[in-house]
This record gives structure tokens, sequence and C-alpha cells, in this order.
């Protein structure tokens, strides 16, 4: 064969960079992005088509001011069924839902010249069950998925406790169960004070959070915390995907803001201030 | 080879004296288990042989299911009786006492299943 030397080199070089490009490129063809970014929402801004349900929920802080008590005891009644752990201290704590004031709930709003009024407002907050959840990104085990209805379940028996997806989650909507829940502390309180048997608890070394009441929605009944605040609307749960339900009206004829839209999580939750 | 006549019966009486406890042991399987049935209920989600050796497999299955399919929280027996898929709320609905059905074969076979860290026993079998 008479082939040149600089033929040779050219051929050979060729050759290196398609065997290198080849097989990234076949995989980002053929297998497309991560599980959580293939989600049917589109990129970008503005709404992708609705498939399936979403379940959402507006949050009317105006209502929990105006029903001093009102959001402690949808705390109550969410810790008391889903059997959660009261460590009795800041570092441990464990939480579905928790009150938390605005300029924590909205930090990347200015809180500059705030009426006094709106840093006592006790705000409602829990997992946002986002429509890109970064959480469900992190898990390396899928201990934490996103349902067809949108809600961000966990599978306790999956997780293993790395805790990715607590730094995963921009609203801090997940707690680690650094102690045992089912234990006591030293004065032989147990750390949960009436245990409903129709609920597991978990163990320790778990990532846990807030489940939109998946297991009440199985039986037709609404979450814990909406079905404490019926009767004062203050808080307002449905699917989002379907335009003639009762949340659906909500946000068209009322200003709502979310937590955090920059970061382009899509929260399910909506806050009326 | 040396020393035969020491090496030889040495060995013999080691592995005499190693498996001994399954000669001890020979053709008897213990005192078998016999995990308490319920009094009240007579009929089980599947047929007693698959439970028995695939209780653990179907409760993977109800449980993946329901959490990630969204799959239904009832079953119906092959006689027509409605059941929950979930170990807290339908196995133990009839298999009541765990210390006196669960445990029994679990300690026999010695496996050490982790349901109860989380999942909660029914209270009176405490």
């Amino acid at each position: 064969m008479d082939s040149k030397r600089r033929d040779f080199l050219k051929i050979a070089g060729l050759t290196a960079i398609a065997g290198i490009a080849a097989p990234s490129a076949f995989n980002t063809l053929l297998k497309g992005e991560a599980l959580a970014s293939a989600g049917p929402a589109a990129s970008g801004h503005g709404a992708a088509a609705p498939t399936g349900k979403r379940y959402g929920m507006v949050i009317d802080v105006k209502k929990f001011t105006e029903n001093p008590g009102l959001a402690e005891q949808c705390v109550s009644a969410c810790h008391t069924i889903h059997n959660v752990p009261d460590f009795g201290n800041k570092k441990d704590e464990i939480k579905w839902l928790w009150v938390e004031s605005y300029e924590h709930v909205f930090p990347e709003h200015s809180q500059d010249k705030r009426p006094d009024a709106l840093k006592e407002m006790p705000i409602l907050t829990l997992c946002n069950h986002c429509d890109k959840p970064p959480c469900v990104r992190a898990c390396p085990t899928k201990a934490t998925f996103k349902k067809k209805n949108g809600i961000v379940a966990m599978d306790y028996h999956r997780c293993i406790g790395c805790r990715f997806c607590m730094a995963a989650c921009p609203y801090g909507a997940r707690s680690f169960n650094w102690r045992d829940p089912r234990g006591k502390d030293a004065n032989g309180r147990p750390f949960i004070k009436a245990e409903n048997p129709k609920y597991p608890t978990r163990m320790r070394g778990v990532v846990e959070k807030c489940n939109f009441c998946t297991e009440r929605l199985a039986i037709g009944q609404i979450p814990a915390c909406v079905e404490v605040a019926t009767q004062t609307k203050g808080l307002i749960f449905g699917d989002l995907n379907d335009p003639n339900s009762e949340i659906s009206q909500v946000l068209k004829t009322s200003f709502t803001i979310q937590r955090n839209p920059a970061i382009g999580t899509h929260p399910s939750l909506f806050y009326i201030i | 080879m040396y020393g035969k006549g020491r090496i030889i019966p040495a060995l013999i009486l080691f592995l005499g004296v190693m498996t001994s406890p399954m000669w001890y042991c020979s053709g008897d399987a213990g005192n078998l288990p016999k995990p308490e049935k319920p009094k009240d209920y007579t009929e089980c989600v599947a047929p007693t042989q698959f439970m028995r050796t695939s209780h653990m497999v179907l409760l993977n299955q109800w449980r993946d299911d329901i959490l990630r399919e969204d799959g239904a929280r009832k079953g119906i027996t092959a006689n027509g009786t409605e059941y929950d898929r979930s170990l807290q709320n339908g196995c133990m609905k009839c298999h009541s006492n765990k210390k006196k059905f669960c445990d029994v074969c679990h300690e026999y076979t010695s496996v050490k299943p982790y349901c109860w860290d989380c999942h909660l026993q029914p209270k009176e079998a405490m």
C-alpha cells in the first residue's frame, strides 16, 4: 500500500474523534436527559400543555392572620396523623408542615419598607410538590419520585439517608431523622405523643417530608391541613390542571405568588399575601 | 506422607467434631414453628402455600404498586372478601398477634425483617 504519512495521520485523528464522540452522542440522543427533567413540562417560560392531574394548593395568608391559632392547628393535625416526632429541639426538628415568617418564606423578595404586619404573619409552608423537583433528580436510590398526579412522594424503604435531597430542596421542606422517632427524651416523654395506628412511623436515618396526604386522597379524603382550614378557606387544595376546579378559579381571580419561582422548580403551592 | 498414622485419624476426629451438630440433629428438624392462625377469619388473600413462601414478595408488590403507581388500596379475595393491601392495616387486621404469628417462623428461620422499625404492630398484642 502506498499511503503517505500525512494521510495516515488524518485518518487516525478522525477515527479517534469519532470514537470518543459517538458513544456520548448516542447516549444523549437515545436516553434523553435525566428522568426528572424528562417530564411533560416544556422548557423555558410559558405554560406547558397540561396532561393528567397536578395537585396544588393555595395558601391564603390573610385567613391565618384573621384566625390566630389556625396555622398551629393545621400543623398539629398533620403531624398527629403522620406520626411526626417532636424531638423538642430546633436542630433535630422534623417538619412536614410548619409556620415561618414572611422574610424566611420569601427571602428573595425585597424586605425593604414592608409593613410591620407582614413580619408577624404566620405563613404556613410545606413541600411545594414542584413540577420539576430537584430532590427527585438528586435522589440516588429513587426513594423520592414524582407521581402521575403531581405529588412528590417518598418510599422510606428505599431511603439510605444520604440527604442529597435535603441539599437539593431549595425550600427546606425535608427533614432528617437524626434520632429514633420511636424513642423517648431524657424525661421519658415519647417523641411521638400518640401513635396513629393507621400510619407507620419512620426510623432513624431516613429523610421525611409532606406527602400531600396521598393516603387520604386515595380514600377520597382531602389533606388533613386543608380539612382543618376548610371553614375559613385558608387552604384551597385541588387539581391545577382542571380549569373548573376551585383552586383554578381562585388562581384565575386572585394575585398569587410562589416561593422562589426564578429557579425553575415550578412549585405547586401558591400564596395570597 | 509423614506422620500418616497421626494425621489421618486426627483429621477424621476433627471432621467428626465439626459436623457433630449435624449428626446430633440428623433426621430431626427441631420443634417446627406453629404460627397461630386467626380464629375469626378462614381465608387469606392468597393460598397458604404461596403465602408461606412468598408473602414478602407480595408485600413488596403492594408497596411499589400503591406508592408509585397509585394502585388500588383494596383487594378482593377469591371468595369475595375485601381487604386492605397493607401490612399494617391489612395483614395485621386478621393476624393481629405479631409475636404468635410473624415472629414464630422468623425466629425459627433466623430472619430479621425490618418491617417493624417503621410499621406499627397492633397494640393489644404487644
